[in-house]
């Protein structure tokens, strides 16, 4: 798949070959096509039914939810926001919501803008060693995080700068500070989205770029009236996954923001899990509440998801 | 024309390779370095104890690398195998009905949320209380009951085999990697990921042409053969693809297990053991051995995706 100048396909956007033409007769539905129907809408329900249960039961009372199963609720018809009260202004959610922006969104546009420009250099530009690095950011693709870990908490824990910044915690580096983290996730996402963008832009035809600079143009006017426009749906795709990239992650939240209070919401849930494992009211509403920004990115843009994963993936 | 100035394309290039530089390369050498190290600090000998201690496994009870290998293993094979034949099922059947993208999104759903969250999900479905978690509620209502407990069985801590659960032989005589708490975090994993193999899977089917379908089926083959002896041999290039990427994506599973059992009742899969070692029990050396053990199994497919992109760069 490539992504240029395609139309971007949506889940089962282009009719299949292997779908057959319609109109079997209906007396024949359980020989036809009816199996094919039952197991579809199995596996559907299958697959739902966990993020249902969950959405259900965050709604319910806290008696109600400890005494019986979510499939009850209905028969009781028993209501309330509740739960979602109390993990928003007593258990801190509300604050790491915003804790879990303040790490995301910059993270995503510190990503996006560095690897565009490198990207944009890979493809366009000539310079001694070009292939040789490009060589070593394909295979930093598959580095295990694990290998940085260590050295980067030492690192973090060593070179600490604080700044009279009330809205990064007090501190622009180390450990427990909001700069720290976002660069931490830049470099993890930059592999991937070097890769992607650089294989973008050099399918760009190259007489796009030659007529441009044969007009006297500057690589920042190619770059930004140019390669840039072209790239917007690649960049919307590659947006998206460094976005639930961040927000979902826990593990470099968990080694390199030590204060409870700079805490995204997945380090937040995690502690919960650990002081009220069973407390299904709280970890319910507090689990809900952590996905409905992945949930709505995930329905608003899923044109642009898919199109990130197969480019990702398939292209390469 | 491009690229005028020698030092031009570094200043496109740089900052990525800045980041690259101190959150990625650096750390992996370090990471090696700190292997050979007592305790992973300071100067002193180089020693090879960190490998010796994983290869001889004193205290298992403590740390237990042999688990967390086996187990990691086990991920790697179940995991990416149960995916890739559920999402290529999912594939091949969505694809043949009108309401595909609805089919589809269902089971997509789960790819968007993070571990952390899924985790709450499947704490809740598998509760033990028959009368709270969802799973046991079924498989007790339909009237089998756990051996063991003569009830519900507690599915995050059960060390039993499948076997035993099945034939009724009596309390975890069977114990070993295929246990019954490992299968299920196997399973959400599964849960979790089918939705991507099956998206990218289904964009490979949309381009198998329906011609040569239609003539195998002129020619008298049923729908299997035509599964078996046209659609996967043609597709087995993404599917390569997809399995490489669930194969690094079990290797350095951790937020799943670790929010869902911690990696406790023998759990503990390679990353987890990576986090309670370095950050819990603040051994750096192990914990950098066991990273660079991580390390070593990634290599293979480097090698593949580097090889993957020169040949793309060749046929460009």
């Amino acid at each position: 798949m490539t992504v240029r100048g395609l139309p971007l396909p949506s889940l089962g956007g282009i009719s299949s070959p292997l779908r057959r033409a319609p109109g079997t007769p209906s007396g024949r539905w359980l020989r036809g096509r009816g199996p094919l129907h039952l197991t579809l809408i199995a596996i559907v329900i299958l697959w739902s039914i966990p993020t249902l249960a969950l959405l259900i039961s965050s709604f319910r009372e806290a008696t109600d939810i400890n005494a019986s199963g979510w499939w009850n609720a209905f028969k009781d018809f028993n209501f309330t926001l509740d739960n979602y009260d109390e993990v928003l202004n007593q258990r801190g959610m509300g604050s790491a919501f915003v804790n879990s922006l303040i790490i995301t969104v910059p993270s995503t546009i510190l990503v996006i803008l560095v690897a565009a420009a490198a990207a944009y250099a890979f493809a366009w530009m000539r310079f001694p060693g070009r292939a040789l690095l490009f060589i070593v950011v394909v295979s930093l693709l598959v580095v295990p995080l694990q290998m940085t870990l260590i050295p980067l908490q030492q690192l973090y824990g060593e070179v600490q700068i604080d700044a009279d910044l009330p809205v990064l915690g007090g501190r622009i580096f180390g450990v427990g500070s909001y700069p720290g983290v976002w660069l931490a996730h830049a470099g993890f996402g930059l592999p991937f989205a070097v890769y992607l963008l650089r294989n973008f832009f050099g399918n760009l035809p190259r007489d796009l770029f030659e007529a441009a600079y044969i007009d006297g143009a500057s690589d920042l006017q190619v770059f930004f009236r140019i390669a840039l426009p072209l790239a917007a749906p690649a960049m919307a795709s590659l947006a998206i996954f460094q976005f639930l990239w961040v927000w979902n992650d826990l593990l470099i939240a968990l080694i390199f923001l030590g204060d409870p209070d700079l805490a995204p919401m997945t380090l937040r849930i995690n502690n919960l899990v650990s002081s009220f494992g069973q407390n299904y009211e709280v970890l319910t509403a507090a689990a809900f509440l952590s996905m409905i920004v992945p949930l709505l990115i995930f329905f608003a843009l899923q044109r642009y998801f898919v199109q990130g994963i197969l480019a990702g993936s398939v292209k390469g | 024309m491009i690229g005028r100035r020698w030092w031009a394309p570094w200043l496109w290039i740089g900052p990525a390779l800045a980041i690259l530089g101190v959150f990625l390369v650096y750390p992996v050498v370090d990471t090696v370095r700190r292997s050979f190290l007592e305790g992973g600090r300071g100067g002193g000998a180089l020693t090879l104890d960190n490998y010796r201690f994983i290869a001889e496994n004193p205290q298992s009870l403590v740390a237990d690398p042999h688990t967390a290998i086996v187990n990691t293993a086990l991920w790697i094979v179940l995991f990416t195998a149960v995916t890739v034949t559920l999402g290529l099922l999912f594939a091949v059947l969505s694809g043949r009905v009108r309401y595909e993208a609805i089919a589809k999104s269902g089971v997509f759903v789960p790819m968007a949320i993070s571990f952390v969250a899924a985790a709450v999900i499947w704490r809740f479905m598998l509760e033990f209380n028959q009368d709270i978690g969802t799973v046991n509620a079924v498989v007790t209502g339909v009237g089998i009951d756990n051996p063991d407990t003569n009830g519900s069985t507690d599915w995050l801590r059960d060390t039993g085999s499948l076997q035993t659960w099945f034939t009724n032989a009596g309390p975890n005589e069977l114990q070993g990697p295929i246990q019954i708490n490992n299968m299920v975090l196997i399973g959400v994993g599964v849960w979790m990921w089918t939705g991507f193999a099956m998206v990218v899977l289904s964009a490979g089917l949309k381009g198998i042409s329906g011609e040569v379908l239609e003539a195998a089926r002129v020619d008298g083959a049923n729908e299997w053969q035509v599964f078996r002896r046209i659609i996967v041999p043609i597709l087995s290039p993404t599917i390569m693809v997809v399995a490489t990427t669930l194969v690094i994506f079990a290797l350095k599973i951790f937020d799943l297990v670790w929010v869902i059992t911690g990696g406790r009742a023998d759990t503990e899969v390679i990353a987890t053991l990576f986090f309670r070692e370095a950050f819990l029990l603040g051994d750096f050396g192990l914990g950098a051995a066991i990273a660079v053990g991580l390390l070593l199994w990634v290599v293979p497919l480097m090698v593949i995706s580097i090889r993957r992109f020169q040949f793309q760069e060749e046929i460009r």
